[in-house]
């Protein structure tokens, strides 16, 4: 169980290839595993499928990886907040596939889970349903979607143990726990790295069955988008 | 006279009921959140995994862990709580959501709605918009009534659908309508805003509808 890395670089050295699948934890910039991010910048292996909620921004998480182009395909549910991505798929170099974001998060579920395919009423008579199969269970149509895996998934954890055991704080779970289990390699950058024993068994997220590899990366900066906040002695809802 | 963002938002609360647990898309549905009557017990979701979802920080508490959809900085509340995104989506999808709140480019006279993309233009996503339509148990459009001195509630959208007949009521600045989501189409005005005539919501609707127009409670 020689799950701690030093480093992004040495957790990825021997696991990228050009043309993989890659998912990406996150939601917007909340929970993204920046520093393996840019390890895979480092690395340079391009032609990549990234599935990830969004694109990050123009220079930060995976926006850093369209600046490169070594991402060929992206698979989100949104991608407004990134001028380079509107650039590249406008001029044919970047593939995109929209999955409503449900459906996104249980396609990775249902890919770590062992399941092929799954049925949902979202998107039934849209075009996210053309040429997927329709299918009526009671009064409703519902459209076929299919589990997604990856070669490798990188998530983003508060605190993580040797074990692989994973906690995750706040907003900053969102994809993270599905893609964990739906990466053939799973690795996880966290904040604290803690010891073996000190969790709380029943407080564990994502138990370290999934994790393949941990890096700790201690007091990373963390990104908001878009900074709102109230005034002292102001109205509360 | 027609309602403004403010008057809009405080006629979508009216569908709020003790209890509730209500998802609020970007914009004018944000601002329902200010018009919860005292006392009533509703809970606010937020597709990326929060559940009692609290007012935004004061300046300086700030935690970057802690956004709501809109990727904007919020609190949490006693009650609140925080799980994965197929969790939340397993609350949407599964009918577990009371009420959704959202804005909308398009409505139908069938429920027929679109909010998500325009061809030709660069498309942003659909985000949860797709889910939350298929999956709440309500359904709650808050659009102005035309875009550009165009129609928006139409025989037909022509824009790519985010649902099919998935909308339950839509209010817009000049009126309220409520619309079926099975059986015959069936699309009725059911308010008039402020000083907005019959006459003036006819011409700008393009959606054909029937009028059970309520006595307006003092």
């Amino acid at each position: 169980m020689r799950k701690v890395r030093s480093n992004a670089a040495e957790a990825l050295a021997d696991v990228l290839a050009d043309g993989m699948t890659i998912m990406s934890g996150g939601f917007g910039l909340c929970g993204i595993p920046e520093a393996l991010i840019e390890g895979i910048e480092a690395s340079g292996a391009k032609g990549l499928t990234v599935i990830s909620n969004n694109a990050g921004v123009d220079g930060i998480g995976l926006g850093r990886l369209l600046a490169t182009r070594q991402i060929r395909k992206m698979i989100s549910s949104y991608v407004g907040e990134n001028k380079l991505f509107a650039e590249q798929y406008l001029s044919g170099e970047l593939e995109l596939e929209f999955n409503p974001q449900g459906t996104l998060a249980e396609r990775i579920r249902a890919g770590g889970a062992g399941i092929p395919a799954f049925f949902t009423k979202t998107g039934v008579g849209t075009l996210i349903a053309e040429g997927k199969e329709v299918r009526r269970f009671g009064e409703d149509d519902y459209v076929m979607e299919t589990g997604l895996v990856a070669d490798v998934s990188i998530v983003h954890a508060w605190k993580g143990d040797p074990e692989g055991n994973l906690v995750y704080r706040m907003t900053a779970r969102n994809f993270n726990p599905m893609m964990a289990t739906a990466g053939k390699v799973t690795i996880a950058e966290v904040e604290h790295l803690v010891e073996t024993g000190s969790f709380d068994p029943d407080h564990i997220h994502t138990p370290g069955i999934f994790v393949d590899r941990l890096i700790h990366v201690a007091n990373p900066t963390k990104h908001i988008e878009q900074r709102t906040v109230r005034q002292r002695g102001e109205e509360v809802a | 006279m027609a309602w403004t963002r403010d008057q809009m938002a405080a006629r979508a609360a009216r569908e709020l009921q003790d209890g509730f647990y209500v998802n609020l898309g970007i914009g004018i549905p944000t601002l329902v959140a200010n018009f919860i009557p005292e006392g009533m017990d509703v809970r606010l979701q937020s597709e990326n995994g929060m559940l009692g979802m609290g007012p935004f920080p004061y300046a300086g508490e700030e935690d970057a862990d802690l956004i709501n959809a809109g990727k904007q900085t919020i609190t949490a509340l006693p009650e609140t709580s925080f799980f994965s995104s197929a969790d939340s989506f397993g609350m949407i999808r599964g009918g577990h959501i009371d009420l959704s709140i959202l804005g909308a480019m398009q409505v139908a006279e069938n429920g027929d709605l679109a909010n998500w993309m325009i061809p030709g233009k660069m498309v942003k996503g659909m985000g949860g918009a797709m889910d939350l339509v298929a999956g709440v148990k309500r359904v709650v459009v808050v659009m102005e009534h035309e875009a550009k001195g165009q129609a928006k509630l139409l025989r037909e959208c022509n824009l790519p659908l985010t649902g099919k007949r998935v909308a339950d009521l839509v209010i817009t600045d000049l009126g309220v309508f409520s619309i079926a989501r099975r059986g015959e189409t069936d699309m009725r005005l059911i308010e008039l805003a402020d000083g907005v005539s019959l006459d003036e919501i006819t011409a700008k609707t393009e959606a054909r509808f029937t009028l059970a127009l309520e006595e307006k409670a003092a």
